[in-house]
């Protein structure tokens, strides 16, 4: 319960804070730079004296945006995946649940690094730096992590297509289709929406560490692993700059994770003792 | 253990491996780029040189013809040739592979130290106040970022204390057991960020299957029969509980790779994980293929070991 306040009240600063907190996020004054936590900047200065607050609220839309988004493209590539595989049986399913497990052994870091090295140069171009890195930095955090979502939805589609409502669904003439959307999806969507939970922190600590790693987003988008990036190096003399944005990607990463948790325990019929 | 399940899981790693080869292909072919795009572009060199370039080096080739010639180079050891460092790609890897490898290692070791006996303390004591005190522990440490613990332990011990060595150094000057303790100083951060969230998550899994395995009756008999809780938990439970907790281990290790790049990169470590993002910096093809490939055969390989224990320890599987 703590931790849903909490988080709403992360995303609530995220959405409206710059609203209220009407420092601009690249507003450069070298007189106070590396400054720690003041009254005119809350949360501290970085090394070109950008103020902190600032940044981390704008900053955190994105990470959050990327992390919701990219648990979505995971989620509908996983139920379709799923879907597919637990209504055919024999040679599809099997091949299918193969490429799953083949995904599931592919490490991913690697992978993300490799594909957003290769791609971005190209998309950026298309479609401008932010909706760019944007759109690879969702597409490949989503299309890495549907295999879970795909496992989930076809061990429910096996167990629930054998049960009487949906032969009478059946007998009724629904075709294989309306089956699925209408009748088992909906009765399959607890655990789905326990692993989306999850998604969602695993895709924001992905983009972090893209961006921490200095291959994600530019400077001038400042997601919290881009800022964490840009203020190891000044670990020294100006911690406060690391720990603001580290607190922040972990206060979220940790109130999803624990939602998460007391989903599993609401939805799960066969919860322990 | 029949020597025929052996062969069945080689026989399954194989397609696995030509899976993931085709997977990092295609990302390859597809890429935008040429790169022969410069070569074009260079007024003095006559375009028919550059078409007969591109036809020597198989550019025109149709896509499967130059997967399979890629594919053959890879599996021959001819990685090719780092721009950056001057040196054959597979000499750079195998300089920097066994650093990881430790790393990761002592990582995974630490993991299991710390993850078996909280999680079977908690799991015997479900609900207890040392199982909530341990979950939410758990909680805190698979939430932590690798990247933010590192600089959370480099802050605290080699700002703040200066206890430990910021960076990892690999020429050290000192010798004999001044030499080991020097190593073991600058490896203890690396190893304890990895390993703690590893770790984290261990004792989740170790839990829930302790949780489920103590309930069976085959415990209850145990206990009937007079066998003191000590012994019911090691040799009874623990032992059953362990088997699932092997596959999860394996399954874990694409995520290992992935935060030794991380902890790598922050503590300069040079290993594969840092080779990596230095060649990604640097524009270095063919390195970031050869790591990309390499990480993803290990993964397959220790699956693949997993498997093989798993029916090793649990006889029940072998002969399905």
């Amino acid at each position: 319960m703590a931790s849903a306040v909490i988080l709403l009240l992360i995303v609530l600063a995220v959405l409206i804070g710059p609203y209220v907190w009407r420092v601009p996020i690249n507003e450069i004054d070298f007189a106070s730079k590396l400054d720690g936590p003041s009254w005119t900047h809350p949360l501290g200065t970085d090394d070109l004296g950008q103020d902190i607050l600032a940044r981390l609220l704008y900053g955190g839309r994105i990470s959050l945006a990327v992390g919701l988004c990219a648990m979505l493209v995971a989620a509908i590539v996983g139920v379709m995946v799923g879907a597919i595989a637990g209504m055919s049986r024999g040679g599809i399913d099997a091949a299918l649940m193969w490429l799953a497990d083949l995904f599931l052994s592919l490490p991913q870091l690697p992978l993300l690094l490799l594909i957003s090295y290769l791609f971005r140069d190209a998309l950026t171009k298309l479609i401008g730096t932010q909706g760019g890195i944007f759109l690879i930095v969702v597409l490949v955090i989503g299309g890495l992590r549907w295999m879970q979502v795909a496992r989930l939805v076809r061990a429910q589609i096996l167990s629930i297509r054998e049960k009487e409502f949906i032969e009478a669904a059946r007998a009724l003439g629904a075709s294989s289709i309306r089956q699925v959307v209408r009748h088992i999806l909906p009765n399959a969507l607890g655990p789905v929406i326990v692993a989306g939970t999850i998604d969602v922190a695993n895709a924001i600590i992905a983009e972090s560490t893209l961006s921490f790693l200095g291959l994600g987003f530019p400077p001038d988008i400042p997601t919290w692993g881009r800022v964490l990036f840009d203020a190891k190096d000044t670990i020294d003399i100006a911690p406060h700059w690391a720990i603001f944005a580290g607190s922040a990607i972990f206060l979220t990463v940790l109130t999803i994770n624990f939602i998460g948790d007391g989903l599993r325990d609401a939805l799960d019929p066969r919860r322990v003792l | 253990m029949s020597r025929q399940y052996v062969i069945r899981r080689l026989l399954i790693a194989v397609p696995s491996l030509f899976g993931i080869s085709i997977i990092l292909f295609s990302v390859l072919a597809l890429a935008p780029g040429d790169p022969f795009s410069e070569i074009a572009a260079n007024p003095a060199i006559p375009p028919e040189v550059a078409a007969s370039l591109r036809a020597k080096f198989g550019l025109d080739d149709p896509v499967y013809l130059r997967y399979l010639h890629w594919l053959a180079a890879m599996i021959h050891g001819d990685w090719g040739f780092s721009f950056a460092s001057r040196i054959d790609v597979d000499r750079l890897i195998m300089q920097r592979l066994p650093t990881t490898i430790i790393v990761i290692g002592a990582a995974q070791l630490l993991a299991i130290l710390v993850a078996l006996p909280v999680g079977v303390l908690a799991g015997t004591r479900p609900y207890s106040i040392f199982d909530q005190i341990a979950n939410t522990l758990a909680f805190v440490g698979f939430s932590l970022p690798t990247f933010f613990t590192g600089l959370l332990l480099i802050l605290l011990f080699s700002v703040k204390l200066d206890w430990l060595p910021i960076v990892y150094s690999t020429d050290l000057s000192s010798t004999g057991w001044q030499w080991l303790w020097d190593e073991v100083k600058q490896s203890i951060m690396p190893v304890l960020v990895l390993g703690l969230f590893q770790g984290a998550s261990l004792v989740r899994y170790v839990r829930s299957a302790v949780l489920d395995v103590v309930r069976l009756d085959y415990i209850t008999t145990a206990r009937s029969k007079g066998i003191g809780e000590r012994a019911v938990i090691s040799r009874h439970v623990v032992r059953t509980a362990l088997i699932p907790v092997v596959t999860l281990v394996a399954l874990q290790m694409p995520a290992v790779f992935g935060g030794a790049i991380v902890t790598e990169q922050i503590f300069r470590v040079p290993g594969i994980g840092s080779l990596l993002i230095s060649a990604m910096l640097s524009n270095d093809t063919p390195v970031i293929m050869a790591v990309t490939f390499v990480l993803s055969c290990l993964v397959v390989l220790f699956n693949l070991i997993a498997d093989i224990l798993y029916g090793w320890l649990d006889p029940r599987i072998s002969y399905r």
